[in-house]
């Protein structure tokens, strides 16, 4: 039948030329007329990575990233055709990639960048309101993490790092590790800080917890958690619901 | 501190964080705050830009002639021991993952030597 | 969730869907009167993308045009991703679903364009088989699309006007004529984009595309159009439909632009522009 293997091969190959039944309208090889499919395929790839890890392009430049991703989309082309997912797997590869490694943090920026956009496009969940309730109430309460809620932790200062990219006249990062909360408030993900405790009380709340359990387990690893700041984080970042 | 007061510092806690402003549900008419996110892998049925670009030059992504070194913000970024590069060791102690970890499967040989040096590819073998 | 009742997109202008355009678009969308949306970034879980989809949808017919399905694959169709299709489609009850005659995806992934086929006996069979299986999934007939096209394969013995008429004729799906890709797959093979749509079957097509092309060459500085849908329709695409129409009577419309894609008043322009030709009474 056909040889779309073939095809496939050469396209994501320059150095091959273009198979030899593929021909232009007079007879001739196909020639420049395949590099058209080959850049279709490269560029766009490429521009997916570039809209989806604004982060890690920031980091290292454009030209650099481009060349990157070429050598990532090559290795790694999307499993499937919904490229709202593409690149789960660079994370991984940039923790690979020699002539990243002296950036031990990029993977976490990656990660960070990619936890942004499943946020996005997460379930929709009501949030948890807690404005007029009784406090003891709400501390019998088992709020889980929405959907759109990613905790993401970190041994380098990866929100600093992001910031640092993503808003004008941010502080420079530290050398800290830092642990992230990324909630989606309404349709727009943000990543939060989280502070010291916040990975354990997001653990326990996943666990079923009621607040008061989770706020005890916190309290029992993290004595200097600040819970008036860390509450008010989770409650006003669209971090929580009460649906099942 | 007493198990009683404890348990009252984490009521006044609580109480503190509820009465800070709650969130509402969210409108499809809202304008975009992450307008980024939302370009960020969208499909289209558009063609590239014809015949001139990366897709059909090889010197951009084989491994054996990498020359670029990233150039954004990095440089800005301090390691934990305040410096700007690590040794291997510290690579790993600080999460590298490694080459030989993590490989995605199914990727031909050839693909992988682009960017894998042959050494570390032979040390691979080892394992 | 919406209307279960067989909706048609209406003989006007429509225009593809960008997320920037949504409030400008439900305050006064001008002579647009339906919207396309590429089905692959409706397939998430949640959030802004199916927010805006349900709001668009209770007020414009909504046509879900494929990219991924692989119909010209030379494997079976994706599963999981036909399943995907059936499960937006059900929830949208769309008045249209199409796809290209074009494959995307092979066995280590998927290549995110849309990829040429030979046209041979073997080939249309395969075609028509999944075609059928993504007819049946969905419970109607789809819309096929022609392809632009960059080379030509030796083995090829239809053409494709041939190929596309006889997919329609077996499998009794209905056919997008995009005429935007008519003129660049003629500049690139050197045929006659005007013979091409006289001999199109065109009462099997139920929807009209029409977009933007660059201009490039190829190594024996012939020219080589590309379908980059990043500017404005050209003037002889614009000639190319005016024919198809006085041929083919009005059919829905649809401008498509999904690279630079510019502020939304120039792309309702360029639908006022396709209203005009498709009947000049409706435009006020």
């Amino acid at each position: 039948m056909t040889d779309q293997p073939a095809f496939a091969a050469a396209l994501m190959d320059p150095a091959q030329t273009a198979p030899a039944h593929l021909l232009n309208p007079f007879g001739g090889p196909a020639g420049k007329r395949f590099d058209v499919y080959r850049n279709n395929v490269a560029v766009s790839l490429t521009e997916a990575l570039e809209t989806g890890f604004p982060t890690v392009r920031k980091l290292v430049g454009a030209e650099f990233f481009r060349a990157m991703a070429g050598v990532f989309l090559r290795a790694n082309p999307p499993e499937d055709p919904r490229l709202m997912l593409y690149g789960a797997k660079f994370p991984g590869f940039l923790a690979r990639f020699d002539p990243v490694r002296h950036l031990p943090y990029l993977p976490d920026a990656a990660r960070l960048d990619l936890g942004l956009r499943q946020s996005y496009h997460a379930a929709d969940a009501p949030p948890f309101d807690t404005r007029g309730l009784d406090p003891a109430a709400v501390m019998a309460l088992r709020p889980r993490l929405a959907p759109a809620t990613l905790v993401l932790s970190s041994r380098f200062p990866v929100f600093s790092i992001w910031r640092a990219n993503a808003e004008a006249h941010a502080p420079r990062p530290g050398t800290a590790p830092e642990d992230v909360l990324i909630a989606r408030k309404g349709f727009d993900p943000a990543p939060h800080l989280l502070p010291p405790g916040g990975l354990t009380l997001a653990r326990a709340l996943k666990g079923r917890l009621t607040l008061a359990e989770a706020m005890a387990r916190t309290l029992a690893d993290h004595p200097e958690a600040d819970f008036a700041a860390l509450l008010t984080l989770v409650f006003t970042s669209g971090a929580l619901t009460l649906h099942p | 501190m007493t198990k009683a007061t404890t348990s009252f510092a984490l009521l006044g806690a609580v109480a503190a964080a509820v009465t800070a402003h709650g969130v509402t549900d969210a409108q499809a008419q809202e304008q975009e705050k992450c307008f980024g996110v939302s370009l960020a892998g969208e499909n289209d049925c558009a063609a590239g830009p014809g015949t001139t670009c990366a897709g059909s030059s090889s010197v951009d992504y084989q491994g054996n002639a990498w020359t670029l070194v990233p150039a954004g913000t990095c440089g800005d970024i301090e390691l934990p021991d305040g410096r700007m590069a690590a040794t291997d060791s510290e690579l790993e102690e600080a999460g590298y993952i490694g080459i030989a970890r993590d490989l995605p499967e199914g990727v031909p040989s050839d693909v992988v030597a682009q960017y894998i040096s042959p050494e570390a590819l032979a040390s691979m073998a080892d394992m | 969730m919406f209307d279960t009742s067989p909706q048609t997109l209406p003989a006007a202008a429509g225009i593809g869907f960008k997320s920037q355009h949504f409030a400008g678009l439900m305050d006064a969308p001008g002579p647009v009167r339906w919207l396309e949306i590429h089905a692959e970034n409706y397939m998430g879980a949640g959030g802004r993308p199916l927010a805006q989809l349900r709001a668009l949808a209770e007020r414009f017919p909504i046509s879900v045009h494929g990219v991924g399905l692989s119909i010209g694959g030379d494997r079976p169709l994706d599963r999981d991703h036909l399943a995907r299709l059936r499960h937006l489609c059900d929830w949208l009850n769309p008045a249209s679903f199409s796809e290209h005659l074009a494959w995307s995806t092979h066995d280590t992934g998927f290549l995110n364009d849309l990829l040429p086929l030979p046209y041979t006996a073997a080939t249309l069979a395969r075609v028509a088989e999944h075609i059928d299986m993504v007819q049946d999934a969905l419970g109607h007939p789809m819309l096929l699309e022609n392809p632009s096209t960059y080379l030509a394969f030796a083995e090829s013995d239809w053409s494709e006007v041939d190929f596309l008429a006889e997919l329609s004729r077996r499998t009794g799906c209905g056919l997008l004529l995009d005429v935007n890709n008519v003129f660049v797959s003629a500049v690139n093979q050197g045929t006659d984009p005007r013979a091409y749509i006289d001999a199109f079957p065109m009462h099997t097509v139920c929807e009209i595309h029409l977009g933007g092309h660059d201009d490039d060459a190829d190594d024996t500085g012939r020219p080589l159009l590309i379908d980059s849908h990043g500017r404005p329709v050209a003037d002889p695409v614009w000639t190319l439909y005016a024919e198809t129409v006085a041929q083919a009577g009005p059919k829905p419309t649809l401008i498509e632009w999904d690279t630079d894609v510019p502020p939304l008043p120039e792309l309702i322009a360029e639908a006022g522009r396709a209203a005009a030709i498709l009947t000049p009474e409706t435009v006020s």
